[in-house]
Formats: C-alpha cells, sequence, structure tokens
C-alpha cells in the first residue's frame, strides 16, 4: 500500500484547492495531513453520493476539486457520478481505496467481495484508471491527473488496500 | 400556496444569486428566469441539487446560491444537510419544496408524508437559520430579510402538489455550465476590479 506521506506529496503536486471526501482506514491516514494544507480544503461529506456534485460544483465554479472515497463509497455513488461525469460531462479527478485489494492477491476466494466488483465498476461507466500498489507506483498519479487536464476526461485512481 | 406563488415571489426579489432548480422547479423556473445565473439541473441525479449548490458556494464564497429543492429529494439524500451544517457556507439557501408527493411521476405519496417535520430535521442537522412559510403573503413579506444575512439558510415551504411531467432543458446541460461558468469568472474578476 502507498504510504500517506507519498500519497500526499502526489497530491499536493496536483495543486487541487479542496478534498472532498469520505475517508476509509487507510485513505483515512491523510486526515492530518490535509488539514493542515493551507492551500487545499478539506469538505467532509456524509455520503459518497455527496462527494460527485460538490465536485462538479467546485469544478463550475472554477476550482479544482480531488474526491477520494472508498471502493465501496463508489458503489453506492453510481448514479451521481453518472449524472456528473456523462450528463454534466465535467471531468472529475478521483481516487478510491480498493478495499481488500492485496488479500485478494494473496487469496483469491478471500471473503470480501469488495475488491472483485471495483475495477468492473469503474470500466462499465466507462472511466480509465490507474493502480497504485506501493511508493514505487506513486508517479502514475499526477501521471493520471495531467491526462484528465490534457484530455478534459475523468480519471481515477485505484488504491490496493490490505 | 402555489409553486407559482412561490416562483413569482423568488423572481422579484432575486439580484445576481446562482439559482439551482430541481424537479418541479426545474421545470417551471425557466420560465421566469432563464439567463446564465440559472442552473437548471436537468437531467440530473435525485437528491443532489445541495450538494451540487453547495459546490457552487465554497468555490464563490462572494456569490450567494439559492437551491430550490423537492421534498423528496432532500429526503432522498438528507445527510447533505449535515454536510452543509459542518461546512458553514454562509452564501448558501436551501428551500425545501414541501408538496408530499413525487410530483414528476404523478403524483405519488412520500414515504413519512404528512409525518415528517423539514424545519425540525434542519435544526437537528445543525442549521442555525431555519423557517418555515405556509402562505403567499407570509411568503412576500419574509423573503428579503430571508436572502438578508449570513447563512447557510433552510427555509421549508409547503406548497400544493401538482403533478406535471419532468422538466426538460431547454439547452445542452454541458451549454448551460459553461454560461454560469463564464458568468461566475466574469462576476468575481468585476468584484476584483471593483
Amino acid at each position: 500500500m502507498i504510504s500517506p506521506e507519498k500519497l500526499f506529496e502526489q497530491i499536493a503536486l496536483c495543486g487541487f484547492t479542496h478534498v472532498v471526501w469520505v475517508p476509509d482506514s487507510a485513505t483515512g491516514l491523510l486526515e492530518r495531513y490535509l488539514e493542515s494544507a493551507p492551500q487545499c480544503h478539506l469538505v467532509r461529506v456524509c455520503r459518497e453520493g455527496e462527494c460527485f456534485p460538490i465536485a462538479a460544483g467546485l469544478t463550475i465554479g472554477g476550482r479544482k476539486p480531488l474526491v477520494i472515497i472508498q471502493c465501496t463509497g463508489l458503489f453506492e455513488c453510481g448514479d451521481a457520478l453518472r449524472n456528473v461525469l456523462h450528463d454534466l460531462r465535467l471531468p472529475v479527478f478521483f481516487i478510491v481505496g480498493c478495499r481488500s485489494y492485496e488479500a485478494w492477491k494473496a487469496n483469491p476466494n478471500h471473503a470480501d467481495t469488495a475488491r472483485l466488483y471495483t475495477e468492473p465498476i469503474l470500466k462499465a461507466w466507462d472511466i480509465p484508471y490507474v493502480i497504485v500498489e506501493n511508493d514505487a507506483d506513486a508517479g502514475k498519479i499526477v501521471q493520471a491527473h495531467g491526462e484528465m487536464l490534457a484530455t478534459n476526461k475523468t480519471r481515477a485512481v485505484l488504491l490496493a488496500e490490505p | 400556496m402555489e409553486l407559482a406563488d412561490f416562483l413569482s415571489a423568488l423572481k422579484e426579489v432575486r439580484k445576481d444569486q446562482v439559482v439551482v432548480t430541481t424537479m418541479a422547479s426545474a421545470r417551471e423556473w425557466p420560465n421566469y428566469s432563464d439567463g446564465p445565473l440559472d442552473l437548471n439541473y436537468a437531467p440530473s441525479s435525485m437528491g443532489q441539487g445541495p450538494a451540487l449548490g453547495l459546490g457552487i458556494a465554497l468555490a464563490r464564497p462572494e456569490r450567494q446560491v439559492i437551491v430550490l429543492n423537492g421534498d423528496g429529494c432532500t429526503l432522498m439524500n438528507l445527510g447533505v444537510l449535515v454536510t452543509i451544517a459542518g461546512l458553514r457556507p454562509v452564501n448558501l439557501v436551501l428551500f425545501n419544496l414541501e408538496n408530499g408527493v413525487y410530483e414528476v411521476t404523478g403524483g405519488q405519496k412520500l414515504a413519512g408524508s404528512g409525518r415528517v417535520g423539514f424545519t425540525g430535521v434542519a435544526r437537528s442537522a445543525g442549521w442555525e437559520r431555519v423557517y418555515e412559510i405556509k402562505e403567499a403573503e407570509e411568503l412576500r413579506r419574509e423573503l428579503p430579510g430571508i436572502l438578508r444575512g449570513n447563512g447557510p439558510v433552510f427555509i421549508n415551504v409547503k406548497l400544493v402538489a401538482r403533478p406535471g411531467p419532468s422538466p426538460k432543458p431547454r439547452r445542452p446541460m454541458p451549454e448551460t455550465l459553461r454560461m454560469l461558468s463564464e458568468a461566475l469568472a466574469a462576476g468575481s474578476a468585476g468584484r476584483q476590479a471593483r
């Protein structure tokens, strides 16, 4: 799993103005970094579906939001995600903590199905993504963000979690 | 009160605020105003109008954002009331248009219709400025004061249910959003220049 220090370093390089998030046990380690980032506002929401319309509003208003959620939240926010990306046609850069990603690598019959459906869901919504398994992959985040800016199309980052 | 009474009263006092409409209000508001600062949220993700308005409000704190949300929409995403109360955007005004039914799908009753108290929900979620308006005359009297001062403000407006069709956007959504973005950027630049 990528370290919170390295993850925050990459987030800071992208120049986001707002991070809209629902933490999980892995991305939650970012909290102290995000709270102390003077140039980036932390937007705490109750449920993942709120993240995408809030990010849309921020984008309409000229800001640069980042959404951080867990894959279970990705499942929850399907209609909001569809609407923002495909009806409103607003690109959103988002990071998804993929729960049980590492457990599935170790055991293909792992009981938690969260990882199993994450990539198919992203493909179904027509969202290109990169997978970040550890610190060595960190550069993929800035690269994916650059692709979003260049193409004006949404990009997602999947973080491998335990 | 009829929806038309509410929209007419809002039209009279509205200045340079962004107005985000949903469902029946998105269908009817363009008959009152259809400029760059009007975001008729259709096609929508039901329940996400307040979140969309919140994002604009956070992005542009110098600009008041008014969201018109149906009661069915509010019930579909009650958590956003807590999110907004937690963030305390001073420039956000949320009208909950309560008629007890899903108006654009034929008038089916909402879960808890007639039993849920929206002002109580808002207060418990942490909103400090909370109002309930039942009559058109009361609305016209109170509305200017409601829009003055710091938000977030929650106003529950009791309306007569009039089932009707879904909203039909008058222009493609990307064009609507481009117009709004440009108007917000231009307004911000103008305010900075002053």
